[in-house]
């Protein structure tokens, strides 16, 4: 559409802004991507969002949308002719959201546990996490896709997190495609749409991205801070993530975060 | 539609702010249902069977069809109780607007839960926190909710999700408030707010869905002393 400003405040490792960049791609909607520093944010980040100064951010001609879902909701309706995303029929269409807030609640917030944990902990955050993935698989079935034969709104909440498996592997010590076969090849069959694979953060980035300086925990608060339902406990594993840093690089050991 | 056609069953529990919300929904919208009151500590077959992943109520079954999670249960209402009373606008931006306060509001009854679930000792930080969504949620509805800047524009007529959620979480604020013995909603510092929640709560509809305060205080401090995490 001529005359349409669309602005994206994003972050190139976060998953929720990586929900919005496929949904804009498989628009096909021009856009300018504005990477934000969550160390310093921009005034117009803060501006935008004044109650949660957090990413994805969509600008609308000036207008702001927020909350990663609710802007793959919003580009699915203005951008309604192309590539729709949400299912046609109500019924489908409740039970994609259900999965897409089930991905929400179960998906990511173990993964400040993963980082910070060691021992039963960790092992406790990485079975959780699994068991929700087979859960997942469950719903996938025998489909190509989530919404079916064609990549839709579940396919688009869920696919994002894929680009942080090397770092959780790594990190936990397991495989996840190795557990939940189905889920690796569905991944595999999204990462073949343009949409994705242009949108995705490089693997290898997000894991370097994880093997970070002392300041850059503080940025990992931010970034996490986003469906994490307890911010204590997020805040006291941070704390301990940022201890056994410390102590692992006194102790000249591999950094594994 | 003859009554065959159209059979709504919703499973729920009396005290759960998640149910209400869509109880309220349902009578916004002049829905005729049949409900079902689940006993959460030996859960129906059916509501297992209904909602499998989560296994909570509310559970909407339409026409034998389950729709489970509070949020997806109103849209769905909306769409396909199309007209009549809707709960969201058409138009996108406003639609997104919409989605992100009532999205706040759950956010608000979490924090609530927060407070509950802290120790006495323990109540300040949980009740700021409350307080500062508060705040957030006056300011943020203000604009485009209440341009006149009172809830005159309030009436049976025209209730939407926003309504709907606030009397979810607040509707039995006073009940909650005795319960816990914290002030959780003060007219000084939220007047919006407080007297929006009053112009809600005075409506017959709304009243035939806020569980009665004596009931409601008995319950939330019976949970409380059982060790219940809210």
């Amino acid at each position: 559409m001529a005359g349409e400003e669309v602005i994206l405040l994003s972050v190139y490792a976060s998953m929720f802004s990586m929900r919005v960049r496929i949904a804009l791609a498989e628009k096909g909607v021009k856009y300018e991507l504005k990477e934000e520093d969550l160390t310093n944010k921009s005034l117009l980040l803060l501006e935008m969002n004044s109650v949660h100064k957090k990413v994805p951010v969509l600008l609308h001609n000036g207008k702001p949308i927020l909350e990663s879902l609710i802007i793959v909701q919003y580009i699915d309706e203005v951008w309604h002719d192309k590539n729709p995303l949400e299912p046609s029929d109500p019924y489908e269409r409740a039970q994609a959201r259900f999965w897409a807030d089930f991905i929400d609640k179960k998906v990511p917030c173990k993964i400040s546990l993963q980082w910070a944990a060691k021992g039963e902990e960790l092992e406790a955050a990485k079975k959780e996490f699994i068991e929700a993935l087979k859960v997942l698989e469950g719903e996938l079935g025998d489909k190509p896709y989530f919404g079916g034969e064609e990549f839709g709104y579940v396919d688009v909440a869920l696919i994002p997190f894929y680009s942080w498996f090397h770092a959780y592997e790594t990190c936990g010590n397991f495989k996840i495609g190795a557990q939940c076969p189905k889920f690796a090849a569905w991944a595999k069959r999204c990462m073949q749409r343009e949409s994705v694979s242009k949108s995705l953060a490089d693997p290898e980035k997000v894991y370097d991205f994880r093997a970070l300086t002392g300041l850059q925990i503080f940025f990992i608060i931010y970034m996490f801070d986003f469906y994490c339902l307890n911010s204590l406990d997020f805040i006291r594993s941070q704390v301990r993530l940022l201890l056994n840093f410390v102590i692992r690089i006194s102790s000249k050991q591999a950094v594994c975060y | 539609m003859g009554s065959g056609e159209n059979k709504v069953v919703l499973h729920g529990m009396w005290a759960s702010p998640y149910v209400k919300r869509v109880e309220l929904a349902l009578k916004i919208k002049g829905i005729p249902f049949e409900y079902v009151e689940e006993n959460l500590r030996n859960k129906s077959p059916q509501l297992l069977k209904y909602n499998p992943v989560q296994k909570k109520v509310p559970v909407l079954v339409h026409n034998g069809k389950p729709v489970c999670e509070s949020l997806v249960i109103l849209e769905y209402l909306d769409e396909v109780w199309s007209t009549g009373p809707q709960l969201l606008p058409k138009e996108p931006y406003q639609r997104a607007n919409f989605r992100f306060w009532a999205a706040y509001i759950q956010q608000l009854l979490e924090s609530i839960f927060k407070l509950f679930n802290a120790d006495k000792e323990a109540h300040e930080k949980p009740l700021q926190e409350v307080h500062e969504k508060l705040r957030n949620l006056e300011d943020g509805v203000k604009e485009f909710y209440f341009p006149e800047g009172s809830p005159n524009h309030i009436s049976a007529e025209n209730l939407g999700i926003l309504d709907v959620m606030l009397v979810s979480v607040l509707g039995p604020f006073r009940a909650k408030e005795e319960a816990f013995s914290v002030k959780i909603l003060d007219p000084g510092k939220n007047p919006l707010i407080f007297s929006w929640i009053q112009a809600l709560i005075e409506l017959p509809l709304v009243k035939e869905v806020v569980p009665p305060h004596d009931k409601m205080v008995g319950v939330l401090q019976f949970l409380k002393q059982s060790g219940f995490k809210f």
